[in-house]
């Protein structure tokens, strides 16, 4: 499926400066195989040491949690936007 | 360490006293050091920044004595708080009372019960004032005009009101269902409002990426880390007000779970620089039951949250993804403490006991908070005799409209003393009639 994924500021330097990348990916773990392919600096910042998805990263689809749509085992669908985004926001109490 | 900053105290006296304070940002996880800047994440492992003190500089200077000469506000703990040099605060912040609750503990099995009524603090009737205040202060020195947030009411009240009174033009992004009071109580004070339709998560998850391209001091995003650290006042009021000491336990409300945590830094800060002696203090969490992210991961023994989509009338709980649930997780488990969560029809009885009791009127976090510790005194997971601290943290004047029908509508009576006698007779027999049922 080709999908768009929009990269935050803080890892734009890992990107060439690139704030959205087009790849081709069914799930979760190719989406990030083909990152780590086209920006290999890029990984140790999005997985941790095990190859988990960082605690504090938060990826939605289409502005939608992908923890709602069934988290790794969501099927990317044609054009969907994916969006990076630090879980380091909101709340004081 | 990078930064030494000069703070001038002492607001309400106008007598400023000149103290210093180190600290920096530092990454929670990996421990890199980011100096100071409007940032909230470590770019290496996408963690959480937070405020490191450098405790050895204050160490016998900042003492007991020092902290009582100053004026009742929470800028008397300035050598803990990151605030920029030469800073000089413009209102009063904190020092809200701390109240024992005879009357509540009475009704909920407790006998040494205290509620820290952050209802009344200034200058917007919510604990939210002490984070902006802090937020506002490094605003000022990374050279910001515009601040802004995401919020569920009592900080859009806090922002807006602040920057109104320290000359910031600011931005406020709330989620459309937000009650009607705090919407007026964000304008009124010429604020910005964009209301978004969708949850608090959403507005949040947006305003994350509106920071990344307007330079605007969020003081929830980008300002974060200096923010969050404003609510370890709480702690030291508590320590300070209960005589230099702490308590068995606090009940705190949690949305995005920060507060219990910083609640844990400040008593951990004046443990480790001698200021009480050195207690082992449970922490309880509150959340509303239609949104528990929190509680719920306690209860199930789960060291992160699974986010929920929030289905409660506590609106300034509403929070299904919170940013530091993992933490205040830790916090809970690691003391021996438990997190509770009540429906929203306990939550509204809770108001109203909470105000019939105690004479404290607060919205529905409040009641949230009250609820779970009359939970938690049945459970026998807080024991009566220990020393309990409620943490109310908004005034019920904002969310008047949870209680709409709670009362019956009381008709007019014409101005004759005849008819006063009679309406007496009547209310007397309502009350002899409540009391048989």
């Amino acid at each position: 499926m080709n999908i768009t994924v929009q990269i935050p500021t803080a890892l734009r330097r890992l990107t060439s400066g690139t704030g959205q990348v087009k790849c081709s990916a069914a799930n979760m773990e190719e989406l990030f195989s083909a990152l780590d392919q086209q920006f290999p600096d890029l990984k140790p910042h999005l997985r941790d040491e095990a190859g988990e998805i960082r605690r504090f990263l938060n990826v939605y689809v289409n502005e939608e949690d992908i923890r709602f749509l069934g988290g790794n085992t969501y099927a990317f669908q044609d054009g969907d936007e994916v969006l990076l985004v630090p879980s380091i926001a909101g709340g004081a109490l | 360490m990078s930064v030494a900053a000069s703070v001038s105290t002492g607001f309400t006296t106008g007598v400023a006293s000149t103290v210093s304070a180190k600290y920096e940002l530092r990454c929670r996880e990996c421990h890199k050091n980011w100096g100071n800047q409007p940032r909230s994440i470590c770019e290496d492992c996408f963690s959480p920044l937070e405020v490191f003190y450098d405790y050895a500089a204050m160490r016998g200077t900042f003492t007991r004595e020092r902290i009582a000469s100053r004026a009742p506000d929470m800028w008397r703990y300035a050598e803990l708080l990151p605030l920029p040099a030469t800073y000089r605060p413009s209102l009063p912040v904190g020092f809200t009372p701390l109240l024992r609750a005879p009357q509540l503990g009475a009704r909920i099995g407790a006998k040494n019960l205290l509620i820290k009524n952050d209802a009344v603090c200034l200058p917007t009737l919510s604990f939210k004032d002490r984070v902006v205040a802090v937020a506002l202060a490094q605003a000022r020195s990374f050279g910001f005009d515009t601040v802004a947030c995401s919020s569920t009411g009592n900080l859009a009240n806090s922002v807006a009101a602040q920057a109104a009174r320290n000359g910031f033009k600011a931005w406020i992004f709330v989620p459309s269902d937000l009650e009607p009071a705090k919407i007026l109580g964000t304008q009124v004070y010429g604020a910005q409002l964009v209301r978004i339709a969708g949850s608090y998560d959403q507005v949040n998850r947006l305003c994350s990426q509106i920071a990344d391209e307007h330079r605007w001091g969020f003081v929830n995003v980008n300002l974060r880390p200096y923010y969050a650290e404003g609510s370890k006042t709480v702690g030291f009021e508590i320590a300070e007000q209960l005589g230099w000491r702490l308590p068995d336990n606090v009940v705190v409300p949690m949305a995005g779970g920060s507060l219990i945590t910083k609640i844990k830094k400040a008593f951990d800060e004046l443990i480790h620089l001698g200021l009480v002696e050195a207690k082992a203090v449970k922490f309880f969490g509150a959340q509303a039951t239609g949104c528990s992210p929190i509680a719920t991961a306690v209860k199930a023994g789960n060291a992160d949250i699974e986010p929920q989509k929030p289905a409660t009338l506590a609106r300034s709980l509403a929070i299904g993804n919170p940013a530091d649930g993992h933490y205040a997780i830790k916090a809970i488990t690691k003391s021996g403490g438990w997190a509770e969560d009540v429906s929203d029809p306990e939550m509204i009885e809770s108001i109203q006991l909470l105000a019939e009791t105690e004479g404290i009127f607060t919205e529905t976090a409040g009641g949230v908070t009250t609820g779970c510790a009359r939970k938690l005194y049945r459970q026998g997971r807080i024991l009566p005799e220990e020393t309990t601290v409620l943490c109310i943290t908004g005034n019920g004047l904002k969310t008047t409209d949870v209680l709409a029908g709670a009362y019956p509508v009381v008709e007019p009576i014409p101005p004759k003393l005849a008819e006063f006698e009679t309406f007496l007779r009547t209310a007397e027999f309502s009350e002899i009639v409540e009391g048989l049922r």
